[in-house]
């Protein structure tokens, strides 16, 4: 039962309905922007998806961990903000909150 | 065919510090996995058939006997509700290729790899080449890495203490910076931050994701001006 290729069927049944459930979600926005004319409010509300969602998956990680995570995202909004390669700013980030980390911040 | 390739590499070029930061992740989900009880195959059939990395480390925390199977596919459905709006985002941006292609797009429609291709099509149009090259890499690192984590078992290391756990932050940081546009962004994102801080102290599993995207949004719609034609 514990070899590389074991599977349990009921395990797999739950795999194989995860992947769906994840996939309608990834599919749904697309299927349900069909045919809807984009302007307007509509493209306001769009065009802060990208920024708004960002923000929403990183606060709990910049704002609610601890000194060392939110000194560390300044650290690197501010490199980003002087248009650094994304491998710099992430550099950044990471060796930054070793650091601060470190320091016991 | 030769600018699908040249698009490809700058779509890989741009997206390469991200493969780096999933293997350990996916390593580390592998192990976690082992711990209860999936074999490489079973942590391989979840990676590649699932493939999204918040929702996974949530459903193998919840892994018992027996397997609560509707309350974990209502969980995960959740924390990836935020999909709904990336990838209605996205289509705006997807028009100029052609529709056979956009429900394999969506399939590898990581949150990496939406954050970089909306970042793209801020500055140019989306290509096939360039989606393909940050989006398809992606997975298999992803599903390899998982089964190898799960091979190995309890061999690695904590990714927290080389700071790796960071490296999505700061990339969606990075990413952030590049979408603002003056002071509407601002509202769009304090009022994002202020609805996901609640959610995530007061509301279950991952809702302060879908809390704060659609506060954001509604800022932006409440913000919004018509322009007198």
């Amino acid at each position: 039962m514990t070899g590389v290729f074991a599977m349990h069927w009921q395990w797999l049944l739950a795999i194989v309905l995860m992947g769906l459930a994840t996939y309608t979600t990834r599919i749904s926005g697309l299927l349900l922007m069909r045919g809807v004319e984009v302007k307007g409010r509509m493209k306001a509300a769009l065009d802060a998806v990208p920024p708004s969602v960002l923000t929403a998956v990183i606060t709990p990680t910049v704002f609610m961990s601890g000194h060392a995570e939110t000194v560390a995202a300044l650290l690197t909004a501010t490199v980003a903000f002087f248009r650094a390669p994304l491998l710099l700013t992430i550099l950044t980030g990471v060796v930054g909150v070793v650091v601060l980390r470190w320091l016991g911040l | 065919m030769s600018s699908f390739k040249s698009e490809f590499r700058i779509g890989f070029a741009d997206m390469l510090p991200m493969l780096v930061a999933y293997v350990p992740i996916a390593m580390l989900w592998g192990t976690l996995a082992a711990g209860k009880g999936f074999s490489p195959l079973e942590a391989f059939a979840m990676s590649a058939l699932v493939y999204a990395g918040a929702s996974q480390f949530v459903a193998v925390d919840m892994w018992q006997d027996p397997l609560p199977i509707a309350l974990m596919v209502v969980t995960i459905f959740v924390v990836n509700l935020r999909h709904m709006l990336m990838s209605a985002s996205i289509s705006r941006h997807i028009s100029g290729i052609k529709k056979f292609w956009h429900p394999f797009m969506m399939y590898v429609l990581t949150d990496e790899a939406w954050a970089i291709a909306e970042r793209r099509a801020l500055v140019k149009p989306l290509t096939l080449g360039y989606f393909v090259g940050v989006a398809v890499p992606l997975w298999p690192t992803w599903f390899l890495c998982s089964t190898l984590g799960a091979f190995l078992g309890k061999a690695l290391g904590d990714p927290a203490a080389i700071g790796l756990d960071f490296a999505f932050a700061a990339m969606f940081i990075s990413i952030l910076v590049g979408f603002w546009k003056g002071p509407r962004t601002g509202a769009v994102i304090a009022a994002s931050a202020i609805a996901a801080g609640l959610g995530k102290l007061y509301l279950p599993g991952a809702w302060y994701i879908m809390l704060g995207g659609v506060s954001g949004v509604i800022a932006a719609v409440l913000l919004h001006v018509e322009r007198e034609e």
